[in-house]
């Protein structure tokens, strides 16, 4: 146990403020969503952007603070082990989140599709769709008109292979970047953090791509059946902790670059470079159990 | 507070409360968060109380009396997500925000900015949630456990909000949980190994782990809802090729850890309780730890107990009916230590120790008929019937919340520095005691025999149990107003509180004067 007296802020007028923004998104989101299939009267939409513009200047203040305390040496090694635990606690949540959807997708794959195809312990429920037979990628669904399956489905080989092998580059360019930083040599941190971000960003656009593709030219969409459902959540999701990802890069980047970080004091460094081979991770999941298996 | 000199300033020096509203809105304090919790939370169970009420005056006698249909299961609905979110939950967490840092020796909680945050989203997200009762169509009216495809193809609009409530309260419980596991890991007093951690902590530990594996998975079983109802997926209909069963699987993987979150930190009341006032050491402390995290472990692996009559496979009921069973074991580890600490003690009754008997024996029943509904073929005749409410309310209400109350007049002198008027706090108990059960046991009678749950009218034969318990409920409805008064009566009372508050009371809170400072153990204490 460290020496140093645990440093607790005084009073903080950001969470509050925090709480607003989100009550301002969820009821502009709901409202906005609730107004696609109906008109609204617009309101949803603004109440969302200027929950979003408010979380976003909070972050930003709320994250500044953080920083200014940090590099006025206010935390102790007891403050950084707290945060430590926070942040592999978060991830774990994160992990929990797309295990729910795994879980979906084996469930539907192993089990639900199969006894609806007749096969099975639950192959009675064959009866609601006689004839309707079970595969994997579902390309016919059981009702076409409701649900029209997708004519292909993404070809595991050109653009999410190219894209395992960015992201994966991505993780070894991050921990190089580490390394340095471990040296106090600040020099290659810049370059080989601008080089992951680049990795990431490539990644998205390529993924950006392989969506245009599969909504012009595959049929695979969200309404495209279970697989388009999994897929598109699956991979979409991911895709946005990607991009929160490549956003909090920039951001240690910009820190590096004005001397934030040490060899001996750089967590916000390592937090986000765990993020960083938690959505890494995550792909290699998707890339197996969505893509080629 | 915004400059850094202003930070640094407030830094250096050990502030009372600030004055005025902004100490409770910009407040980093765990005891100011923790009561801003426990009021929020009473709040919450006394409107969620009241739609019980509306619910058990339908129920007084068959035929529609006062609502419509529709009305009723919006009742039903709301009182169940508010009672188990806004109620039992964030009463926890207000124990918790109180009592972990005290009884661990730390100065605060680990991430105290984010403690208030945790707090602050949750009044927002229940503003949100109540409003859908006032909005086009009514608010959610499909069962606290919202299955598909009610809440989704035959849903109101509402329900958009409120996946985006569930989605705000997911937010809160996840990171009010990582505060708890990193200020117990973290902010421990030097010698304050974890096997001589209080109970109420380790429960509390545990429970912590529980919500961070299961809320991101309620979030996302409610996002596959938000997906199916406005993006076109198909996640839980067959027609696509999913599965309206899918829901239910995805929901009881969070639904029951769930239901251990909400009674693992009573057990670490209770523990913390009989103990003091059996005047003897816990009897099997580390039983007690390791029947804990075992009901933990399991709890992964029951959760489609609750879905025995939808259609699995034999080989699945069978797993989840021995599973179930085997839940047993711990618990009764539980029971038993709790029966040994008292055996041979010298034992007083004083109101928590009343409340925290009660919850002794009126849970072992709850588990009781939890076992009855575990045996698969059994379970076909009592699913959806008024013995599993029946069952559940009183792991519940004599379980979750009694715990609760017991933990309010164990800790209040703590808190306040006063004592509470215990004749009062008696008769708390013992209208308290009798409603709960006029109310709760008859529906094992009515649930045997047939009467479905979620229905606002029944067949005649059920009309005298539903009589009864109806009365029952108005007794316990309004004896929860005396806790109200004696949580006031205590705040202004004149009698003092001394330091230990109870006689042979063990562990480092009872160390602090009462009222408790402010700021505790800015200097960690050394425990032997």
């Amino acid at each position: 146990m460290s020496t140093q007296s645990y440093y607790v802020p005084h009073q903080s007028r950001w969470p509050i403020l925090a709480s607003i923004a989100l009550f301002l998104m969820a009821m502009g989101a709901g409202s906005y969503i609730n107004g696609l299939s109906e008109p609204g009267d617009g309101l949803g939409g603004i109440s969302l952007l200027a929950g979003a513009v408010l979380m976003a200047y909070i972050l930003i203040r709320w994250f500044g603070n953080v920083i200014r305390e940090s590099r006025a040496g206010l935390y102790s090694e007891q403050m950084d082990a707290s945060f430590r635990w926070g942040m592999s606690w978060f991830i774990f949540s994160e992990v929990m989140f797309f295990a729910a959807f795994f879980g979906a997708l084996f469930y539907v794959r192993t089990l639900a599709v199969p006894w609806l195809g007749g096969e099975g312990d639950k192959g009675v429920t064959n009866m609601l769709w006689q004839g309707f037979e079970a595969q994997w990628p579902l390309m016919t669904t059981p009702d076409m008109e409701a649900f029209p399956g997708p004519k292909a489905v993404i070809d595991p080989w050109h653009l999410p292979l190219l894209n395992t092998i960015l992201l994966l580059s991505s993780s070894v360019t991050v921990t190089i970047a580490h390394a340095a930083l471990k040296r106090d040599s600040r020099n290659p941190v810049v370059i080989w953090l601008a080089a992951t971000i680049i990795l990431g960003a490539v990644f998205l656009y390529y993924q950006a791509i392989e969506y245009v593709e599969a909504y012009q030219e595959l049929g695979l969409t969200l309404s495209a059946g279970i697989y388009g459902a999994t897929f598109f959540v699956l991979t979409g999701f991911h895709g946005l902790h990607v991009t929160l990802g490549t956003f909090m890069l920039i951001i240690i980047w910009i820190r590096v670059m004005r001397g934030h970080f040490s060899s001996k004091h750089h967590f916000g460094f390592e937090a986000v470079s765990w993020y960083w081979h938690f959505v890494d991770v995550v792909w290699v999941g998707l890339f197996l159990f969505v893509y080629i298996l | 507070m915004n400059s850094l000199d202003q930070t640094l300033d407030t830094a250096a020096e050990h502030h009372g409360p600030a004055s005025g509203i902004s100490r409770w809105l910009y407040t980093t304090n765990h005891k100011d968060i923790g009561t801003l919790y426990l009021w929020f939370s009473f709040i919450m169970f006394l409107l969620g109380g009241c739609m019980a009420l509306s619910i058990r005056a339908e129920l007084f006698q068959p035929g529609l009396q006062l609502m419509e249909p529709d009305f009723f299961n919006q009742m039903t609905t709301m009182h169940g997500l508010i009672m188990v979110f806004g109620a039992v939950m964030p009463a926890f967490v207000g124990l918790a925000n109180w009592m972990v840092p005290l009884m661990i020796g730390a100065p605060d909680m680990a991430l105290p900015r984010m403690n208030n945050w945790s707090f602050w989203i949750l009044p927002f997200a229940f503003t949100m949630m109540v409003s859908t009762l006032f909005m086009e169509g009514g608010g959610p009216n499909f069962g606290w456990t919202f299955y598909a495809p009610l809440s989704t193809t035959y849903a109101p609009p509402s329900v958009t909000f409120f996946i985006f409530a569930v989605h705000m309260m997911g937010i809160s419980s996840i990171m009010g949980a990582i505060n708890v596991i990193a200020t117990i890991l973290n902010l421990r007093a030097p010698g304050m190994t974890m096997m001589k951690l209080p109970l109420f902590v380790w429960t509390w530990l545990i429970t912590a782990f529980l919500l961070i594996a299961v809320m991101p998975v309620l979030a996302g079983v409610v996002t596959m809802m938000l997906m199916d109802i406005h993006f076109g997926t198909s996640f839980f209909n067959a027609a696509g090729g999913g599965d309206p069963v899918l829901f239910q699987h995805v929901f009881w993987f969070f639904g029951h850890p769930e239901v251990y979150i909400m009674i693992l930190p009573a057990f670490g009341i209770v523990s913390q309780i009989i103990p003091t006032f059996a005047r003897k050491k816990l009897f099997g402390y580390a039983s007690m730890v390791y029947a804990t995290a075992s009901i933990a472990f399991l709890s992964f692996i029951v959760w489609a107990h609750h879905m025995f009559t939808v259609g699995m496979p034999l080989v699945g009921e069978l797993f989840f009916m021995f599973t179930t069973m085997l839940i047993a074991v711990p618990t009764g580890v539980k029971v038993f230590n709790w029966v040994a600490t008292m055996f041979r003690g010298s034992m007083t009754f004083e109101t928590p120790m009343l409340f925290a008997l009660a919850f002794v024996v009126l849970f072992t029943i709850g588990g009781f008929s939890g076992l009855m509904l575990a045996i698969a073929p059994a379970d076909f005749q009592y699913h959806d019937t008024y013995f599993v409410v029946a069952h559940f309310h009183y792991v519940l209400v004599p379980g979750a919340v009694f715990s609760i109350v017991a933990a309010v007049y164990y800790w209040i002198p703590k808190w306040t520095g006063n004592m509470y008027n215990e004749t009062m706090g008696r008769w708390h108990f013992w209208l308290s005691f009798i409603g709960v059960n006029i109310t709760f046991f008859p529906m094992h009678f009515v649930g045997l025999a047939g009467m479905p749950r979620r229905i606002p009218d029944y067949a005649l034969q059920f009309a005298d149990f539903n009589a009864v318990a109806s009365v029952g409920a108005f007794i316990f409805g309004f004896s929860q107003l005396l806790l109200l008064y004696n949580v006031i009566q205590c705040i202004r009372s004149k009698d003092k509180a001394t330091t230990e508050v109870w006689e042979s009371a063990e562990g480092l809170e009872w160390t602090v004067p009462s009222p408790a400072p402010y700021h505790t153990f800015a200097e960690p204490p050394l425990v032997k």
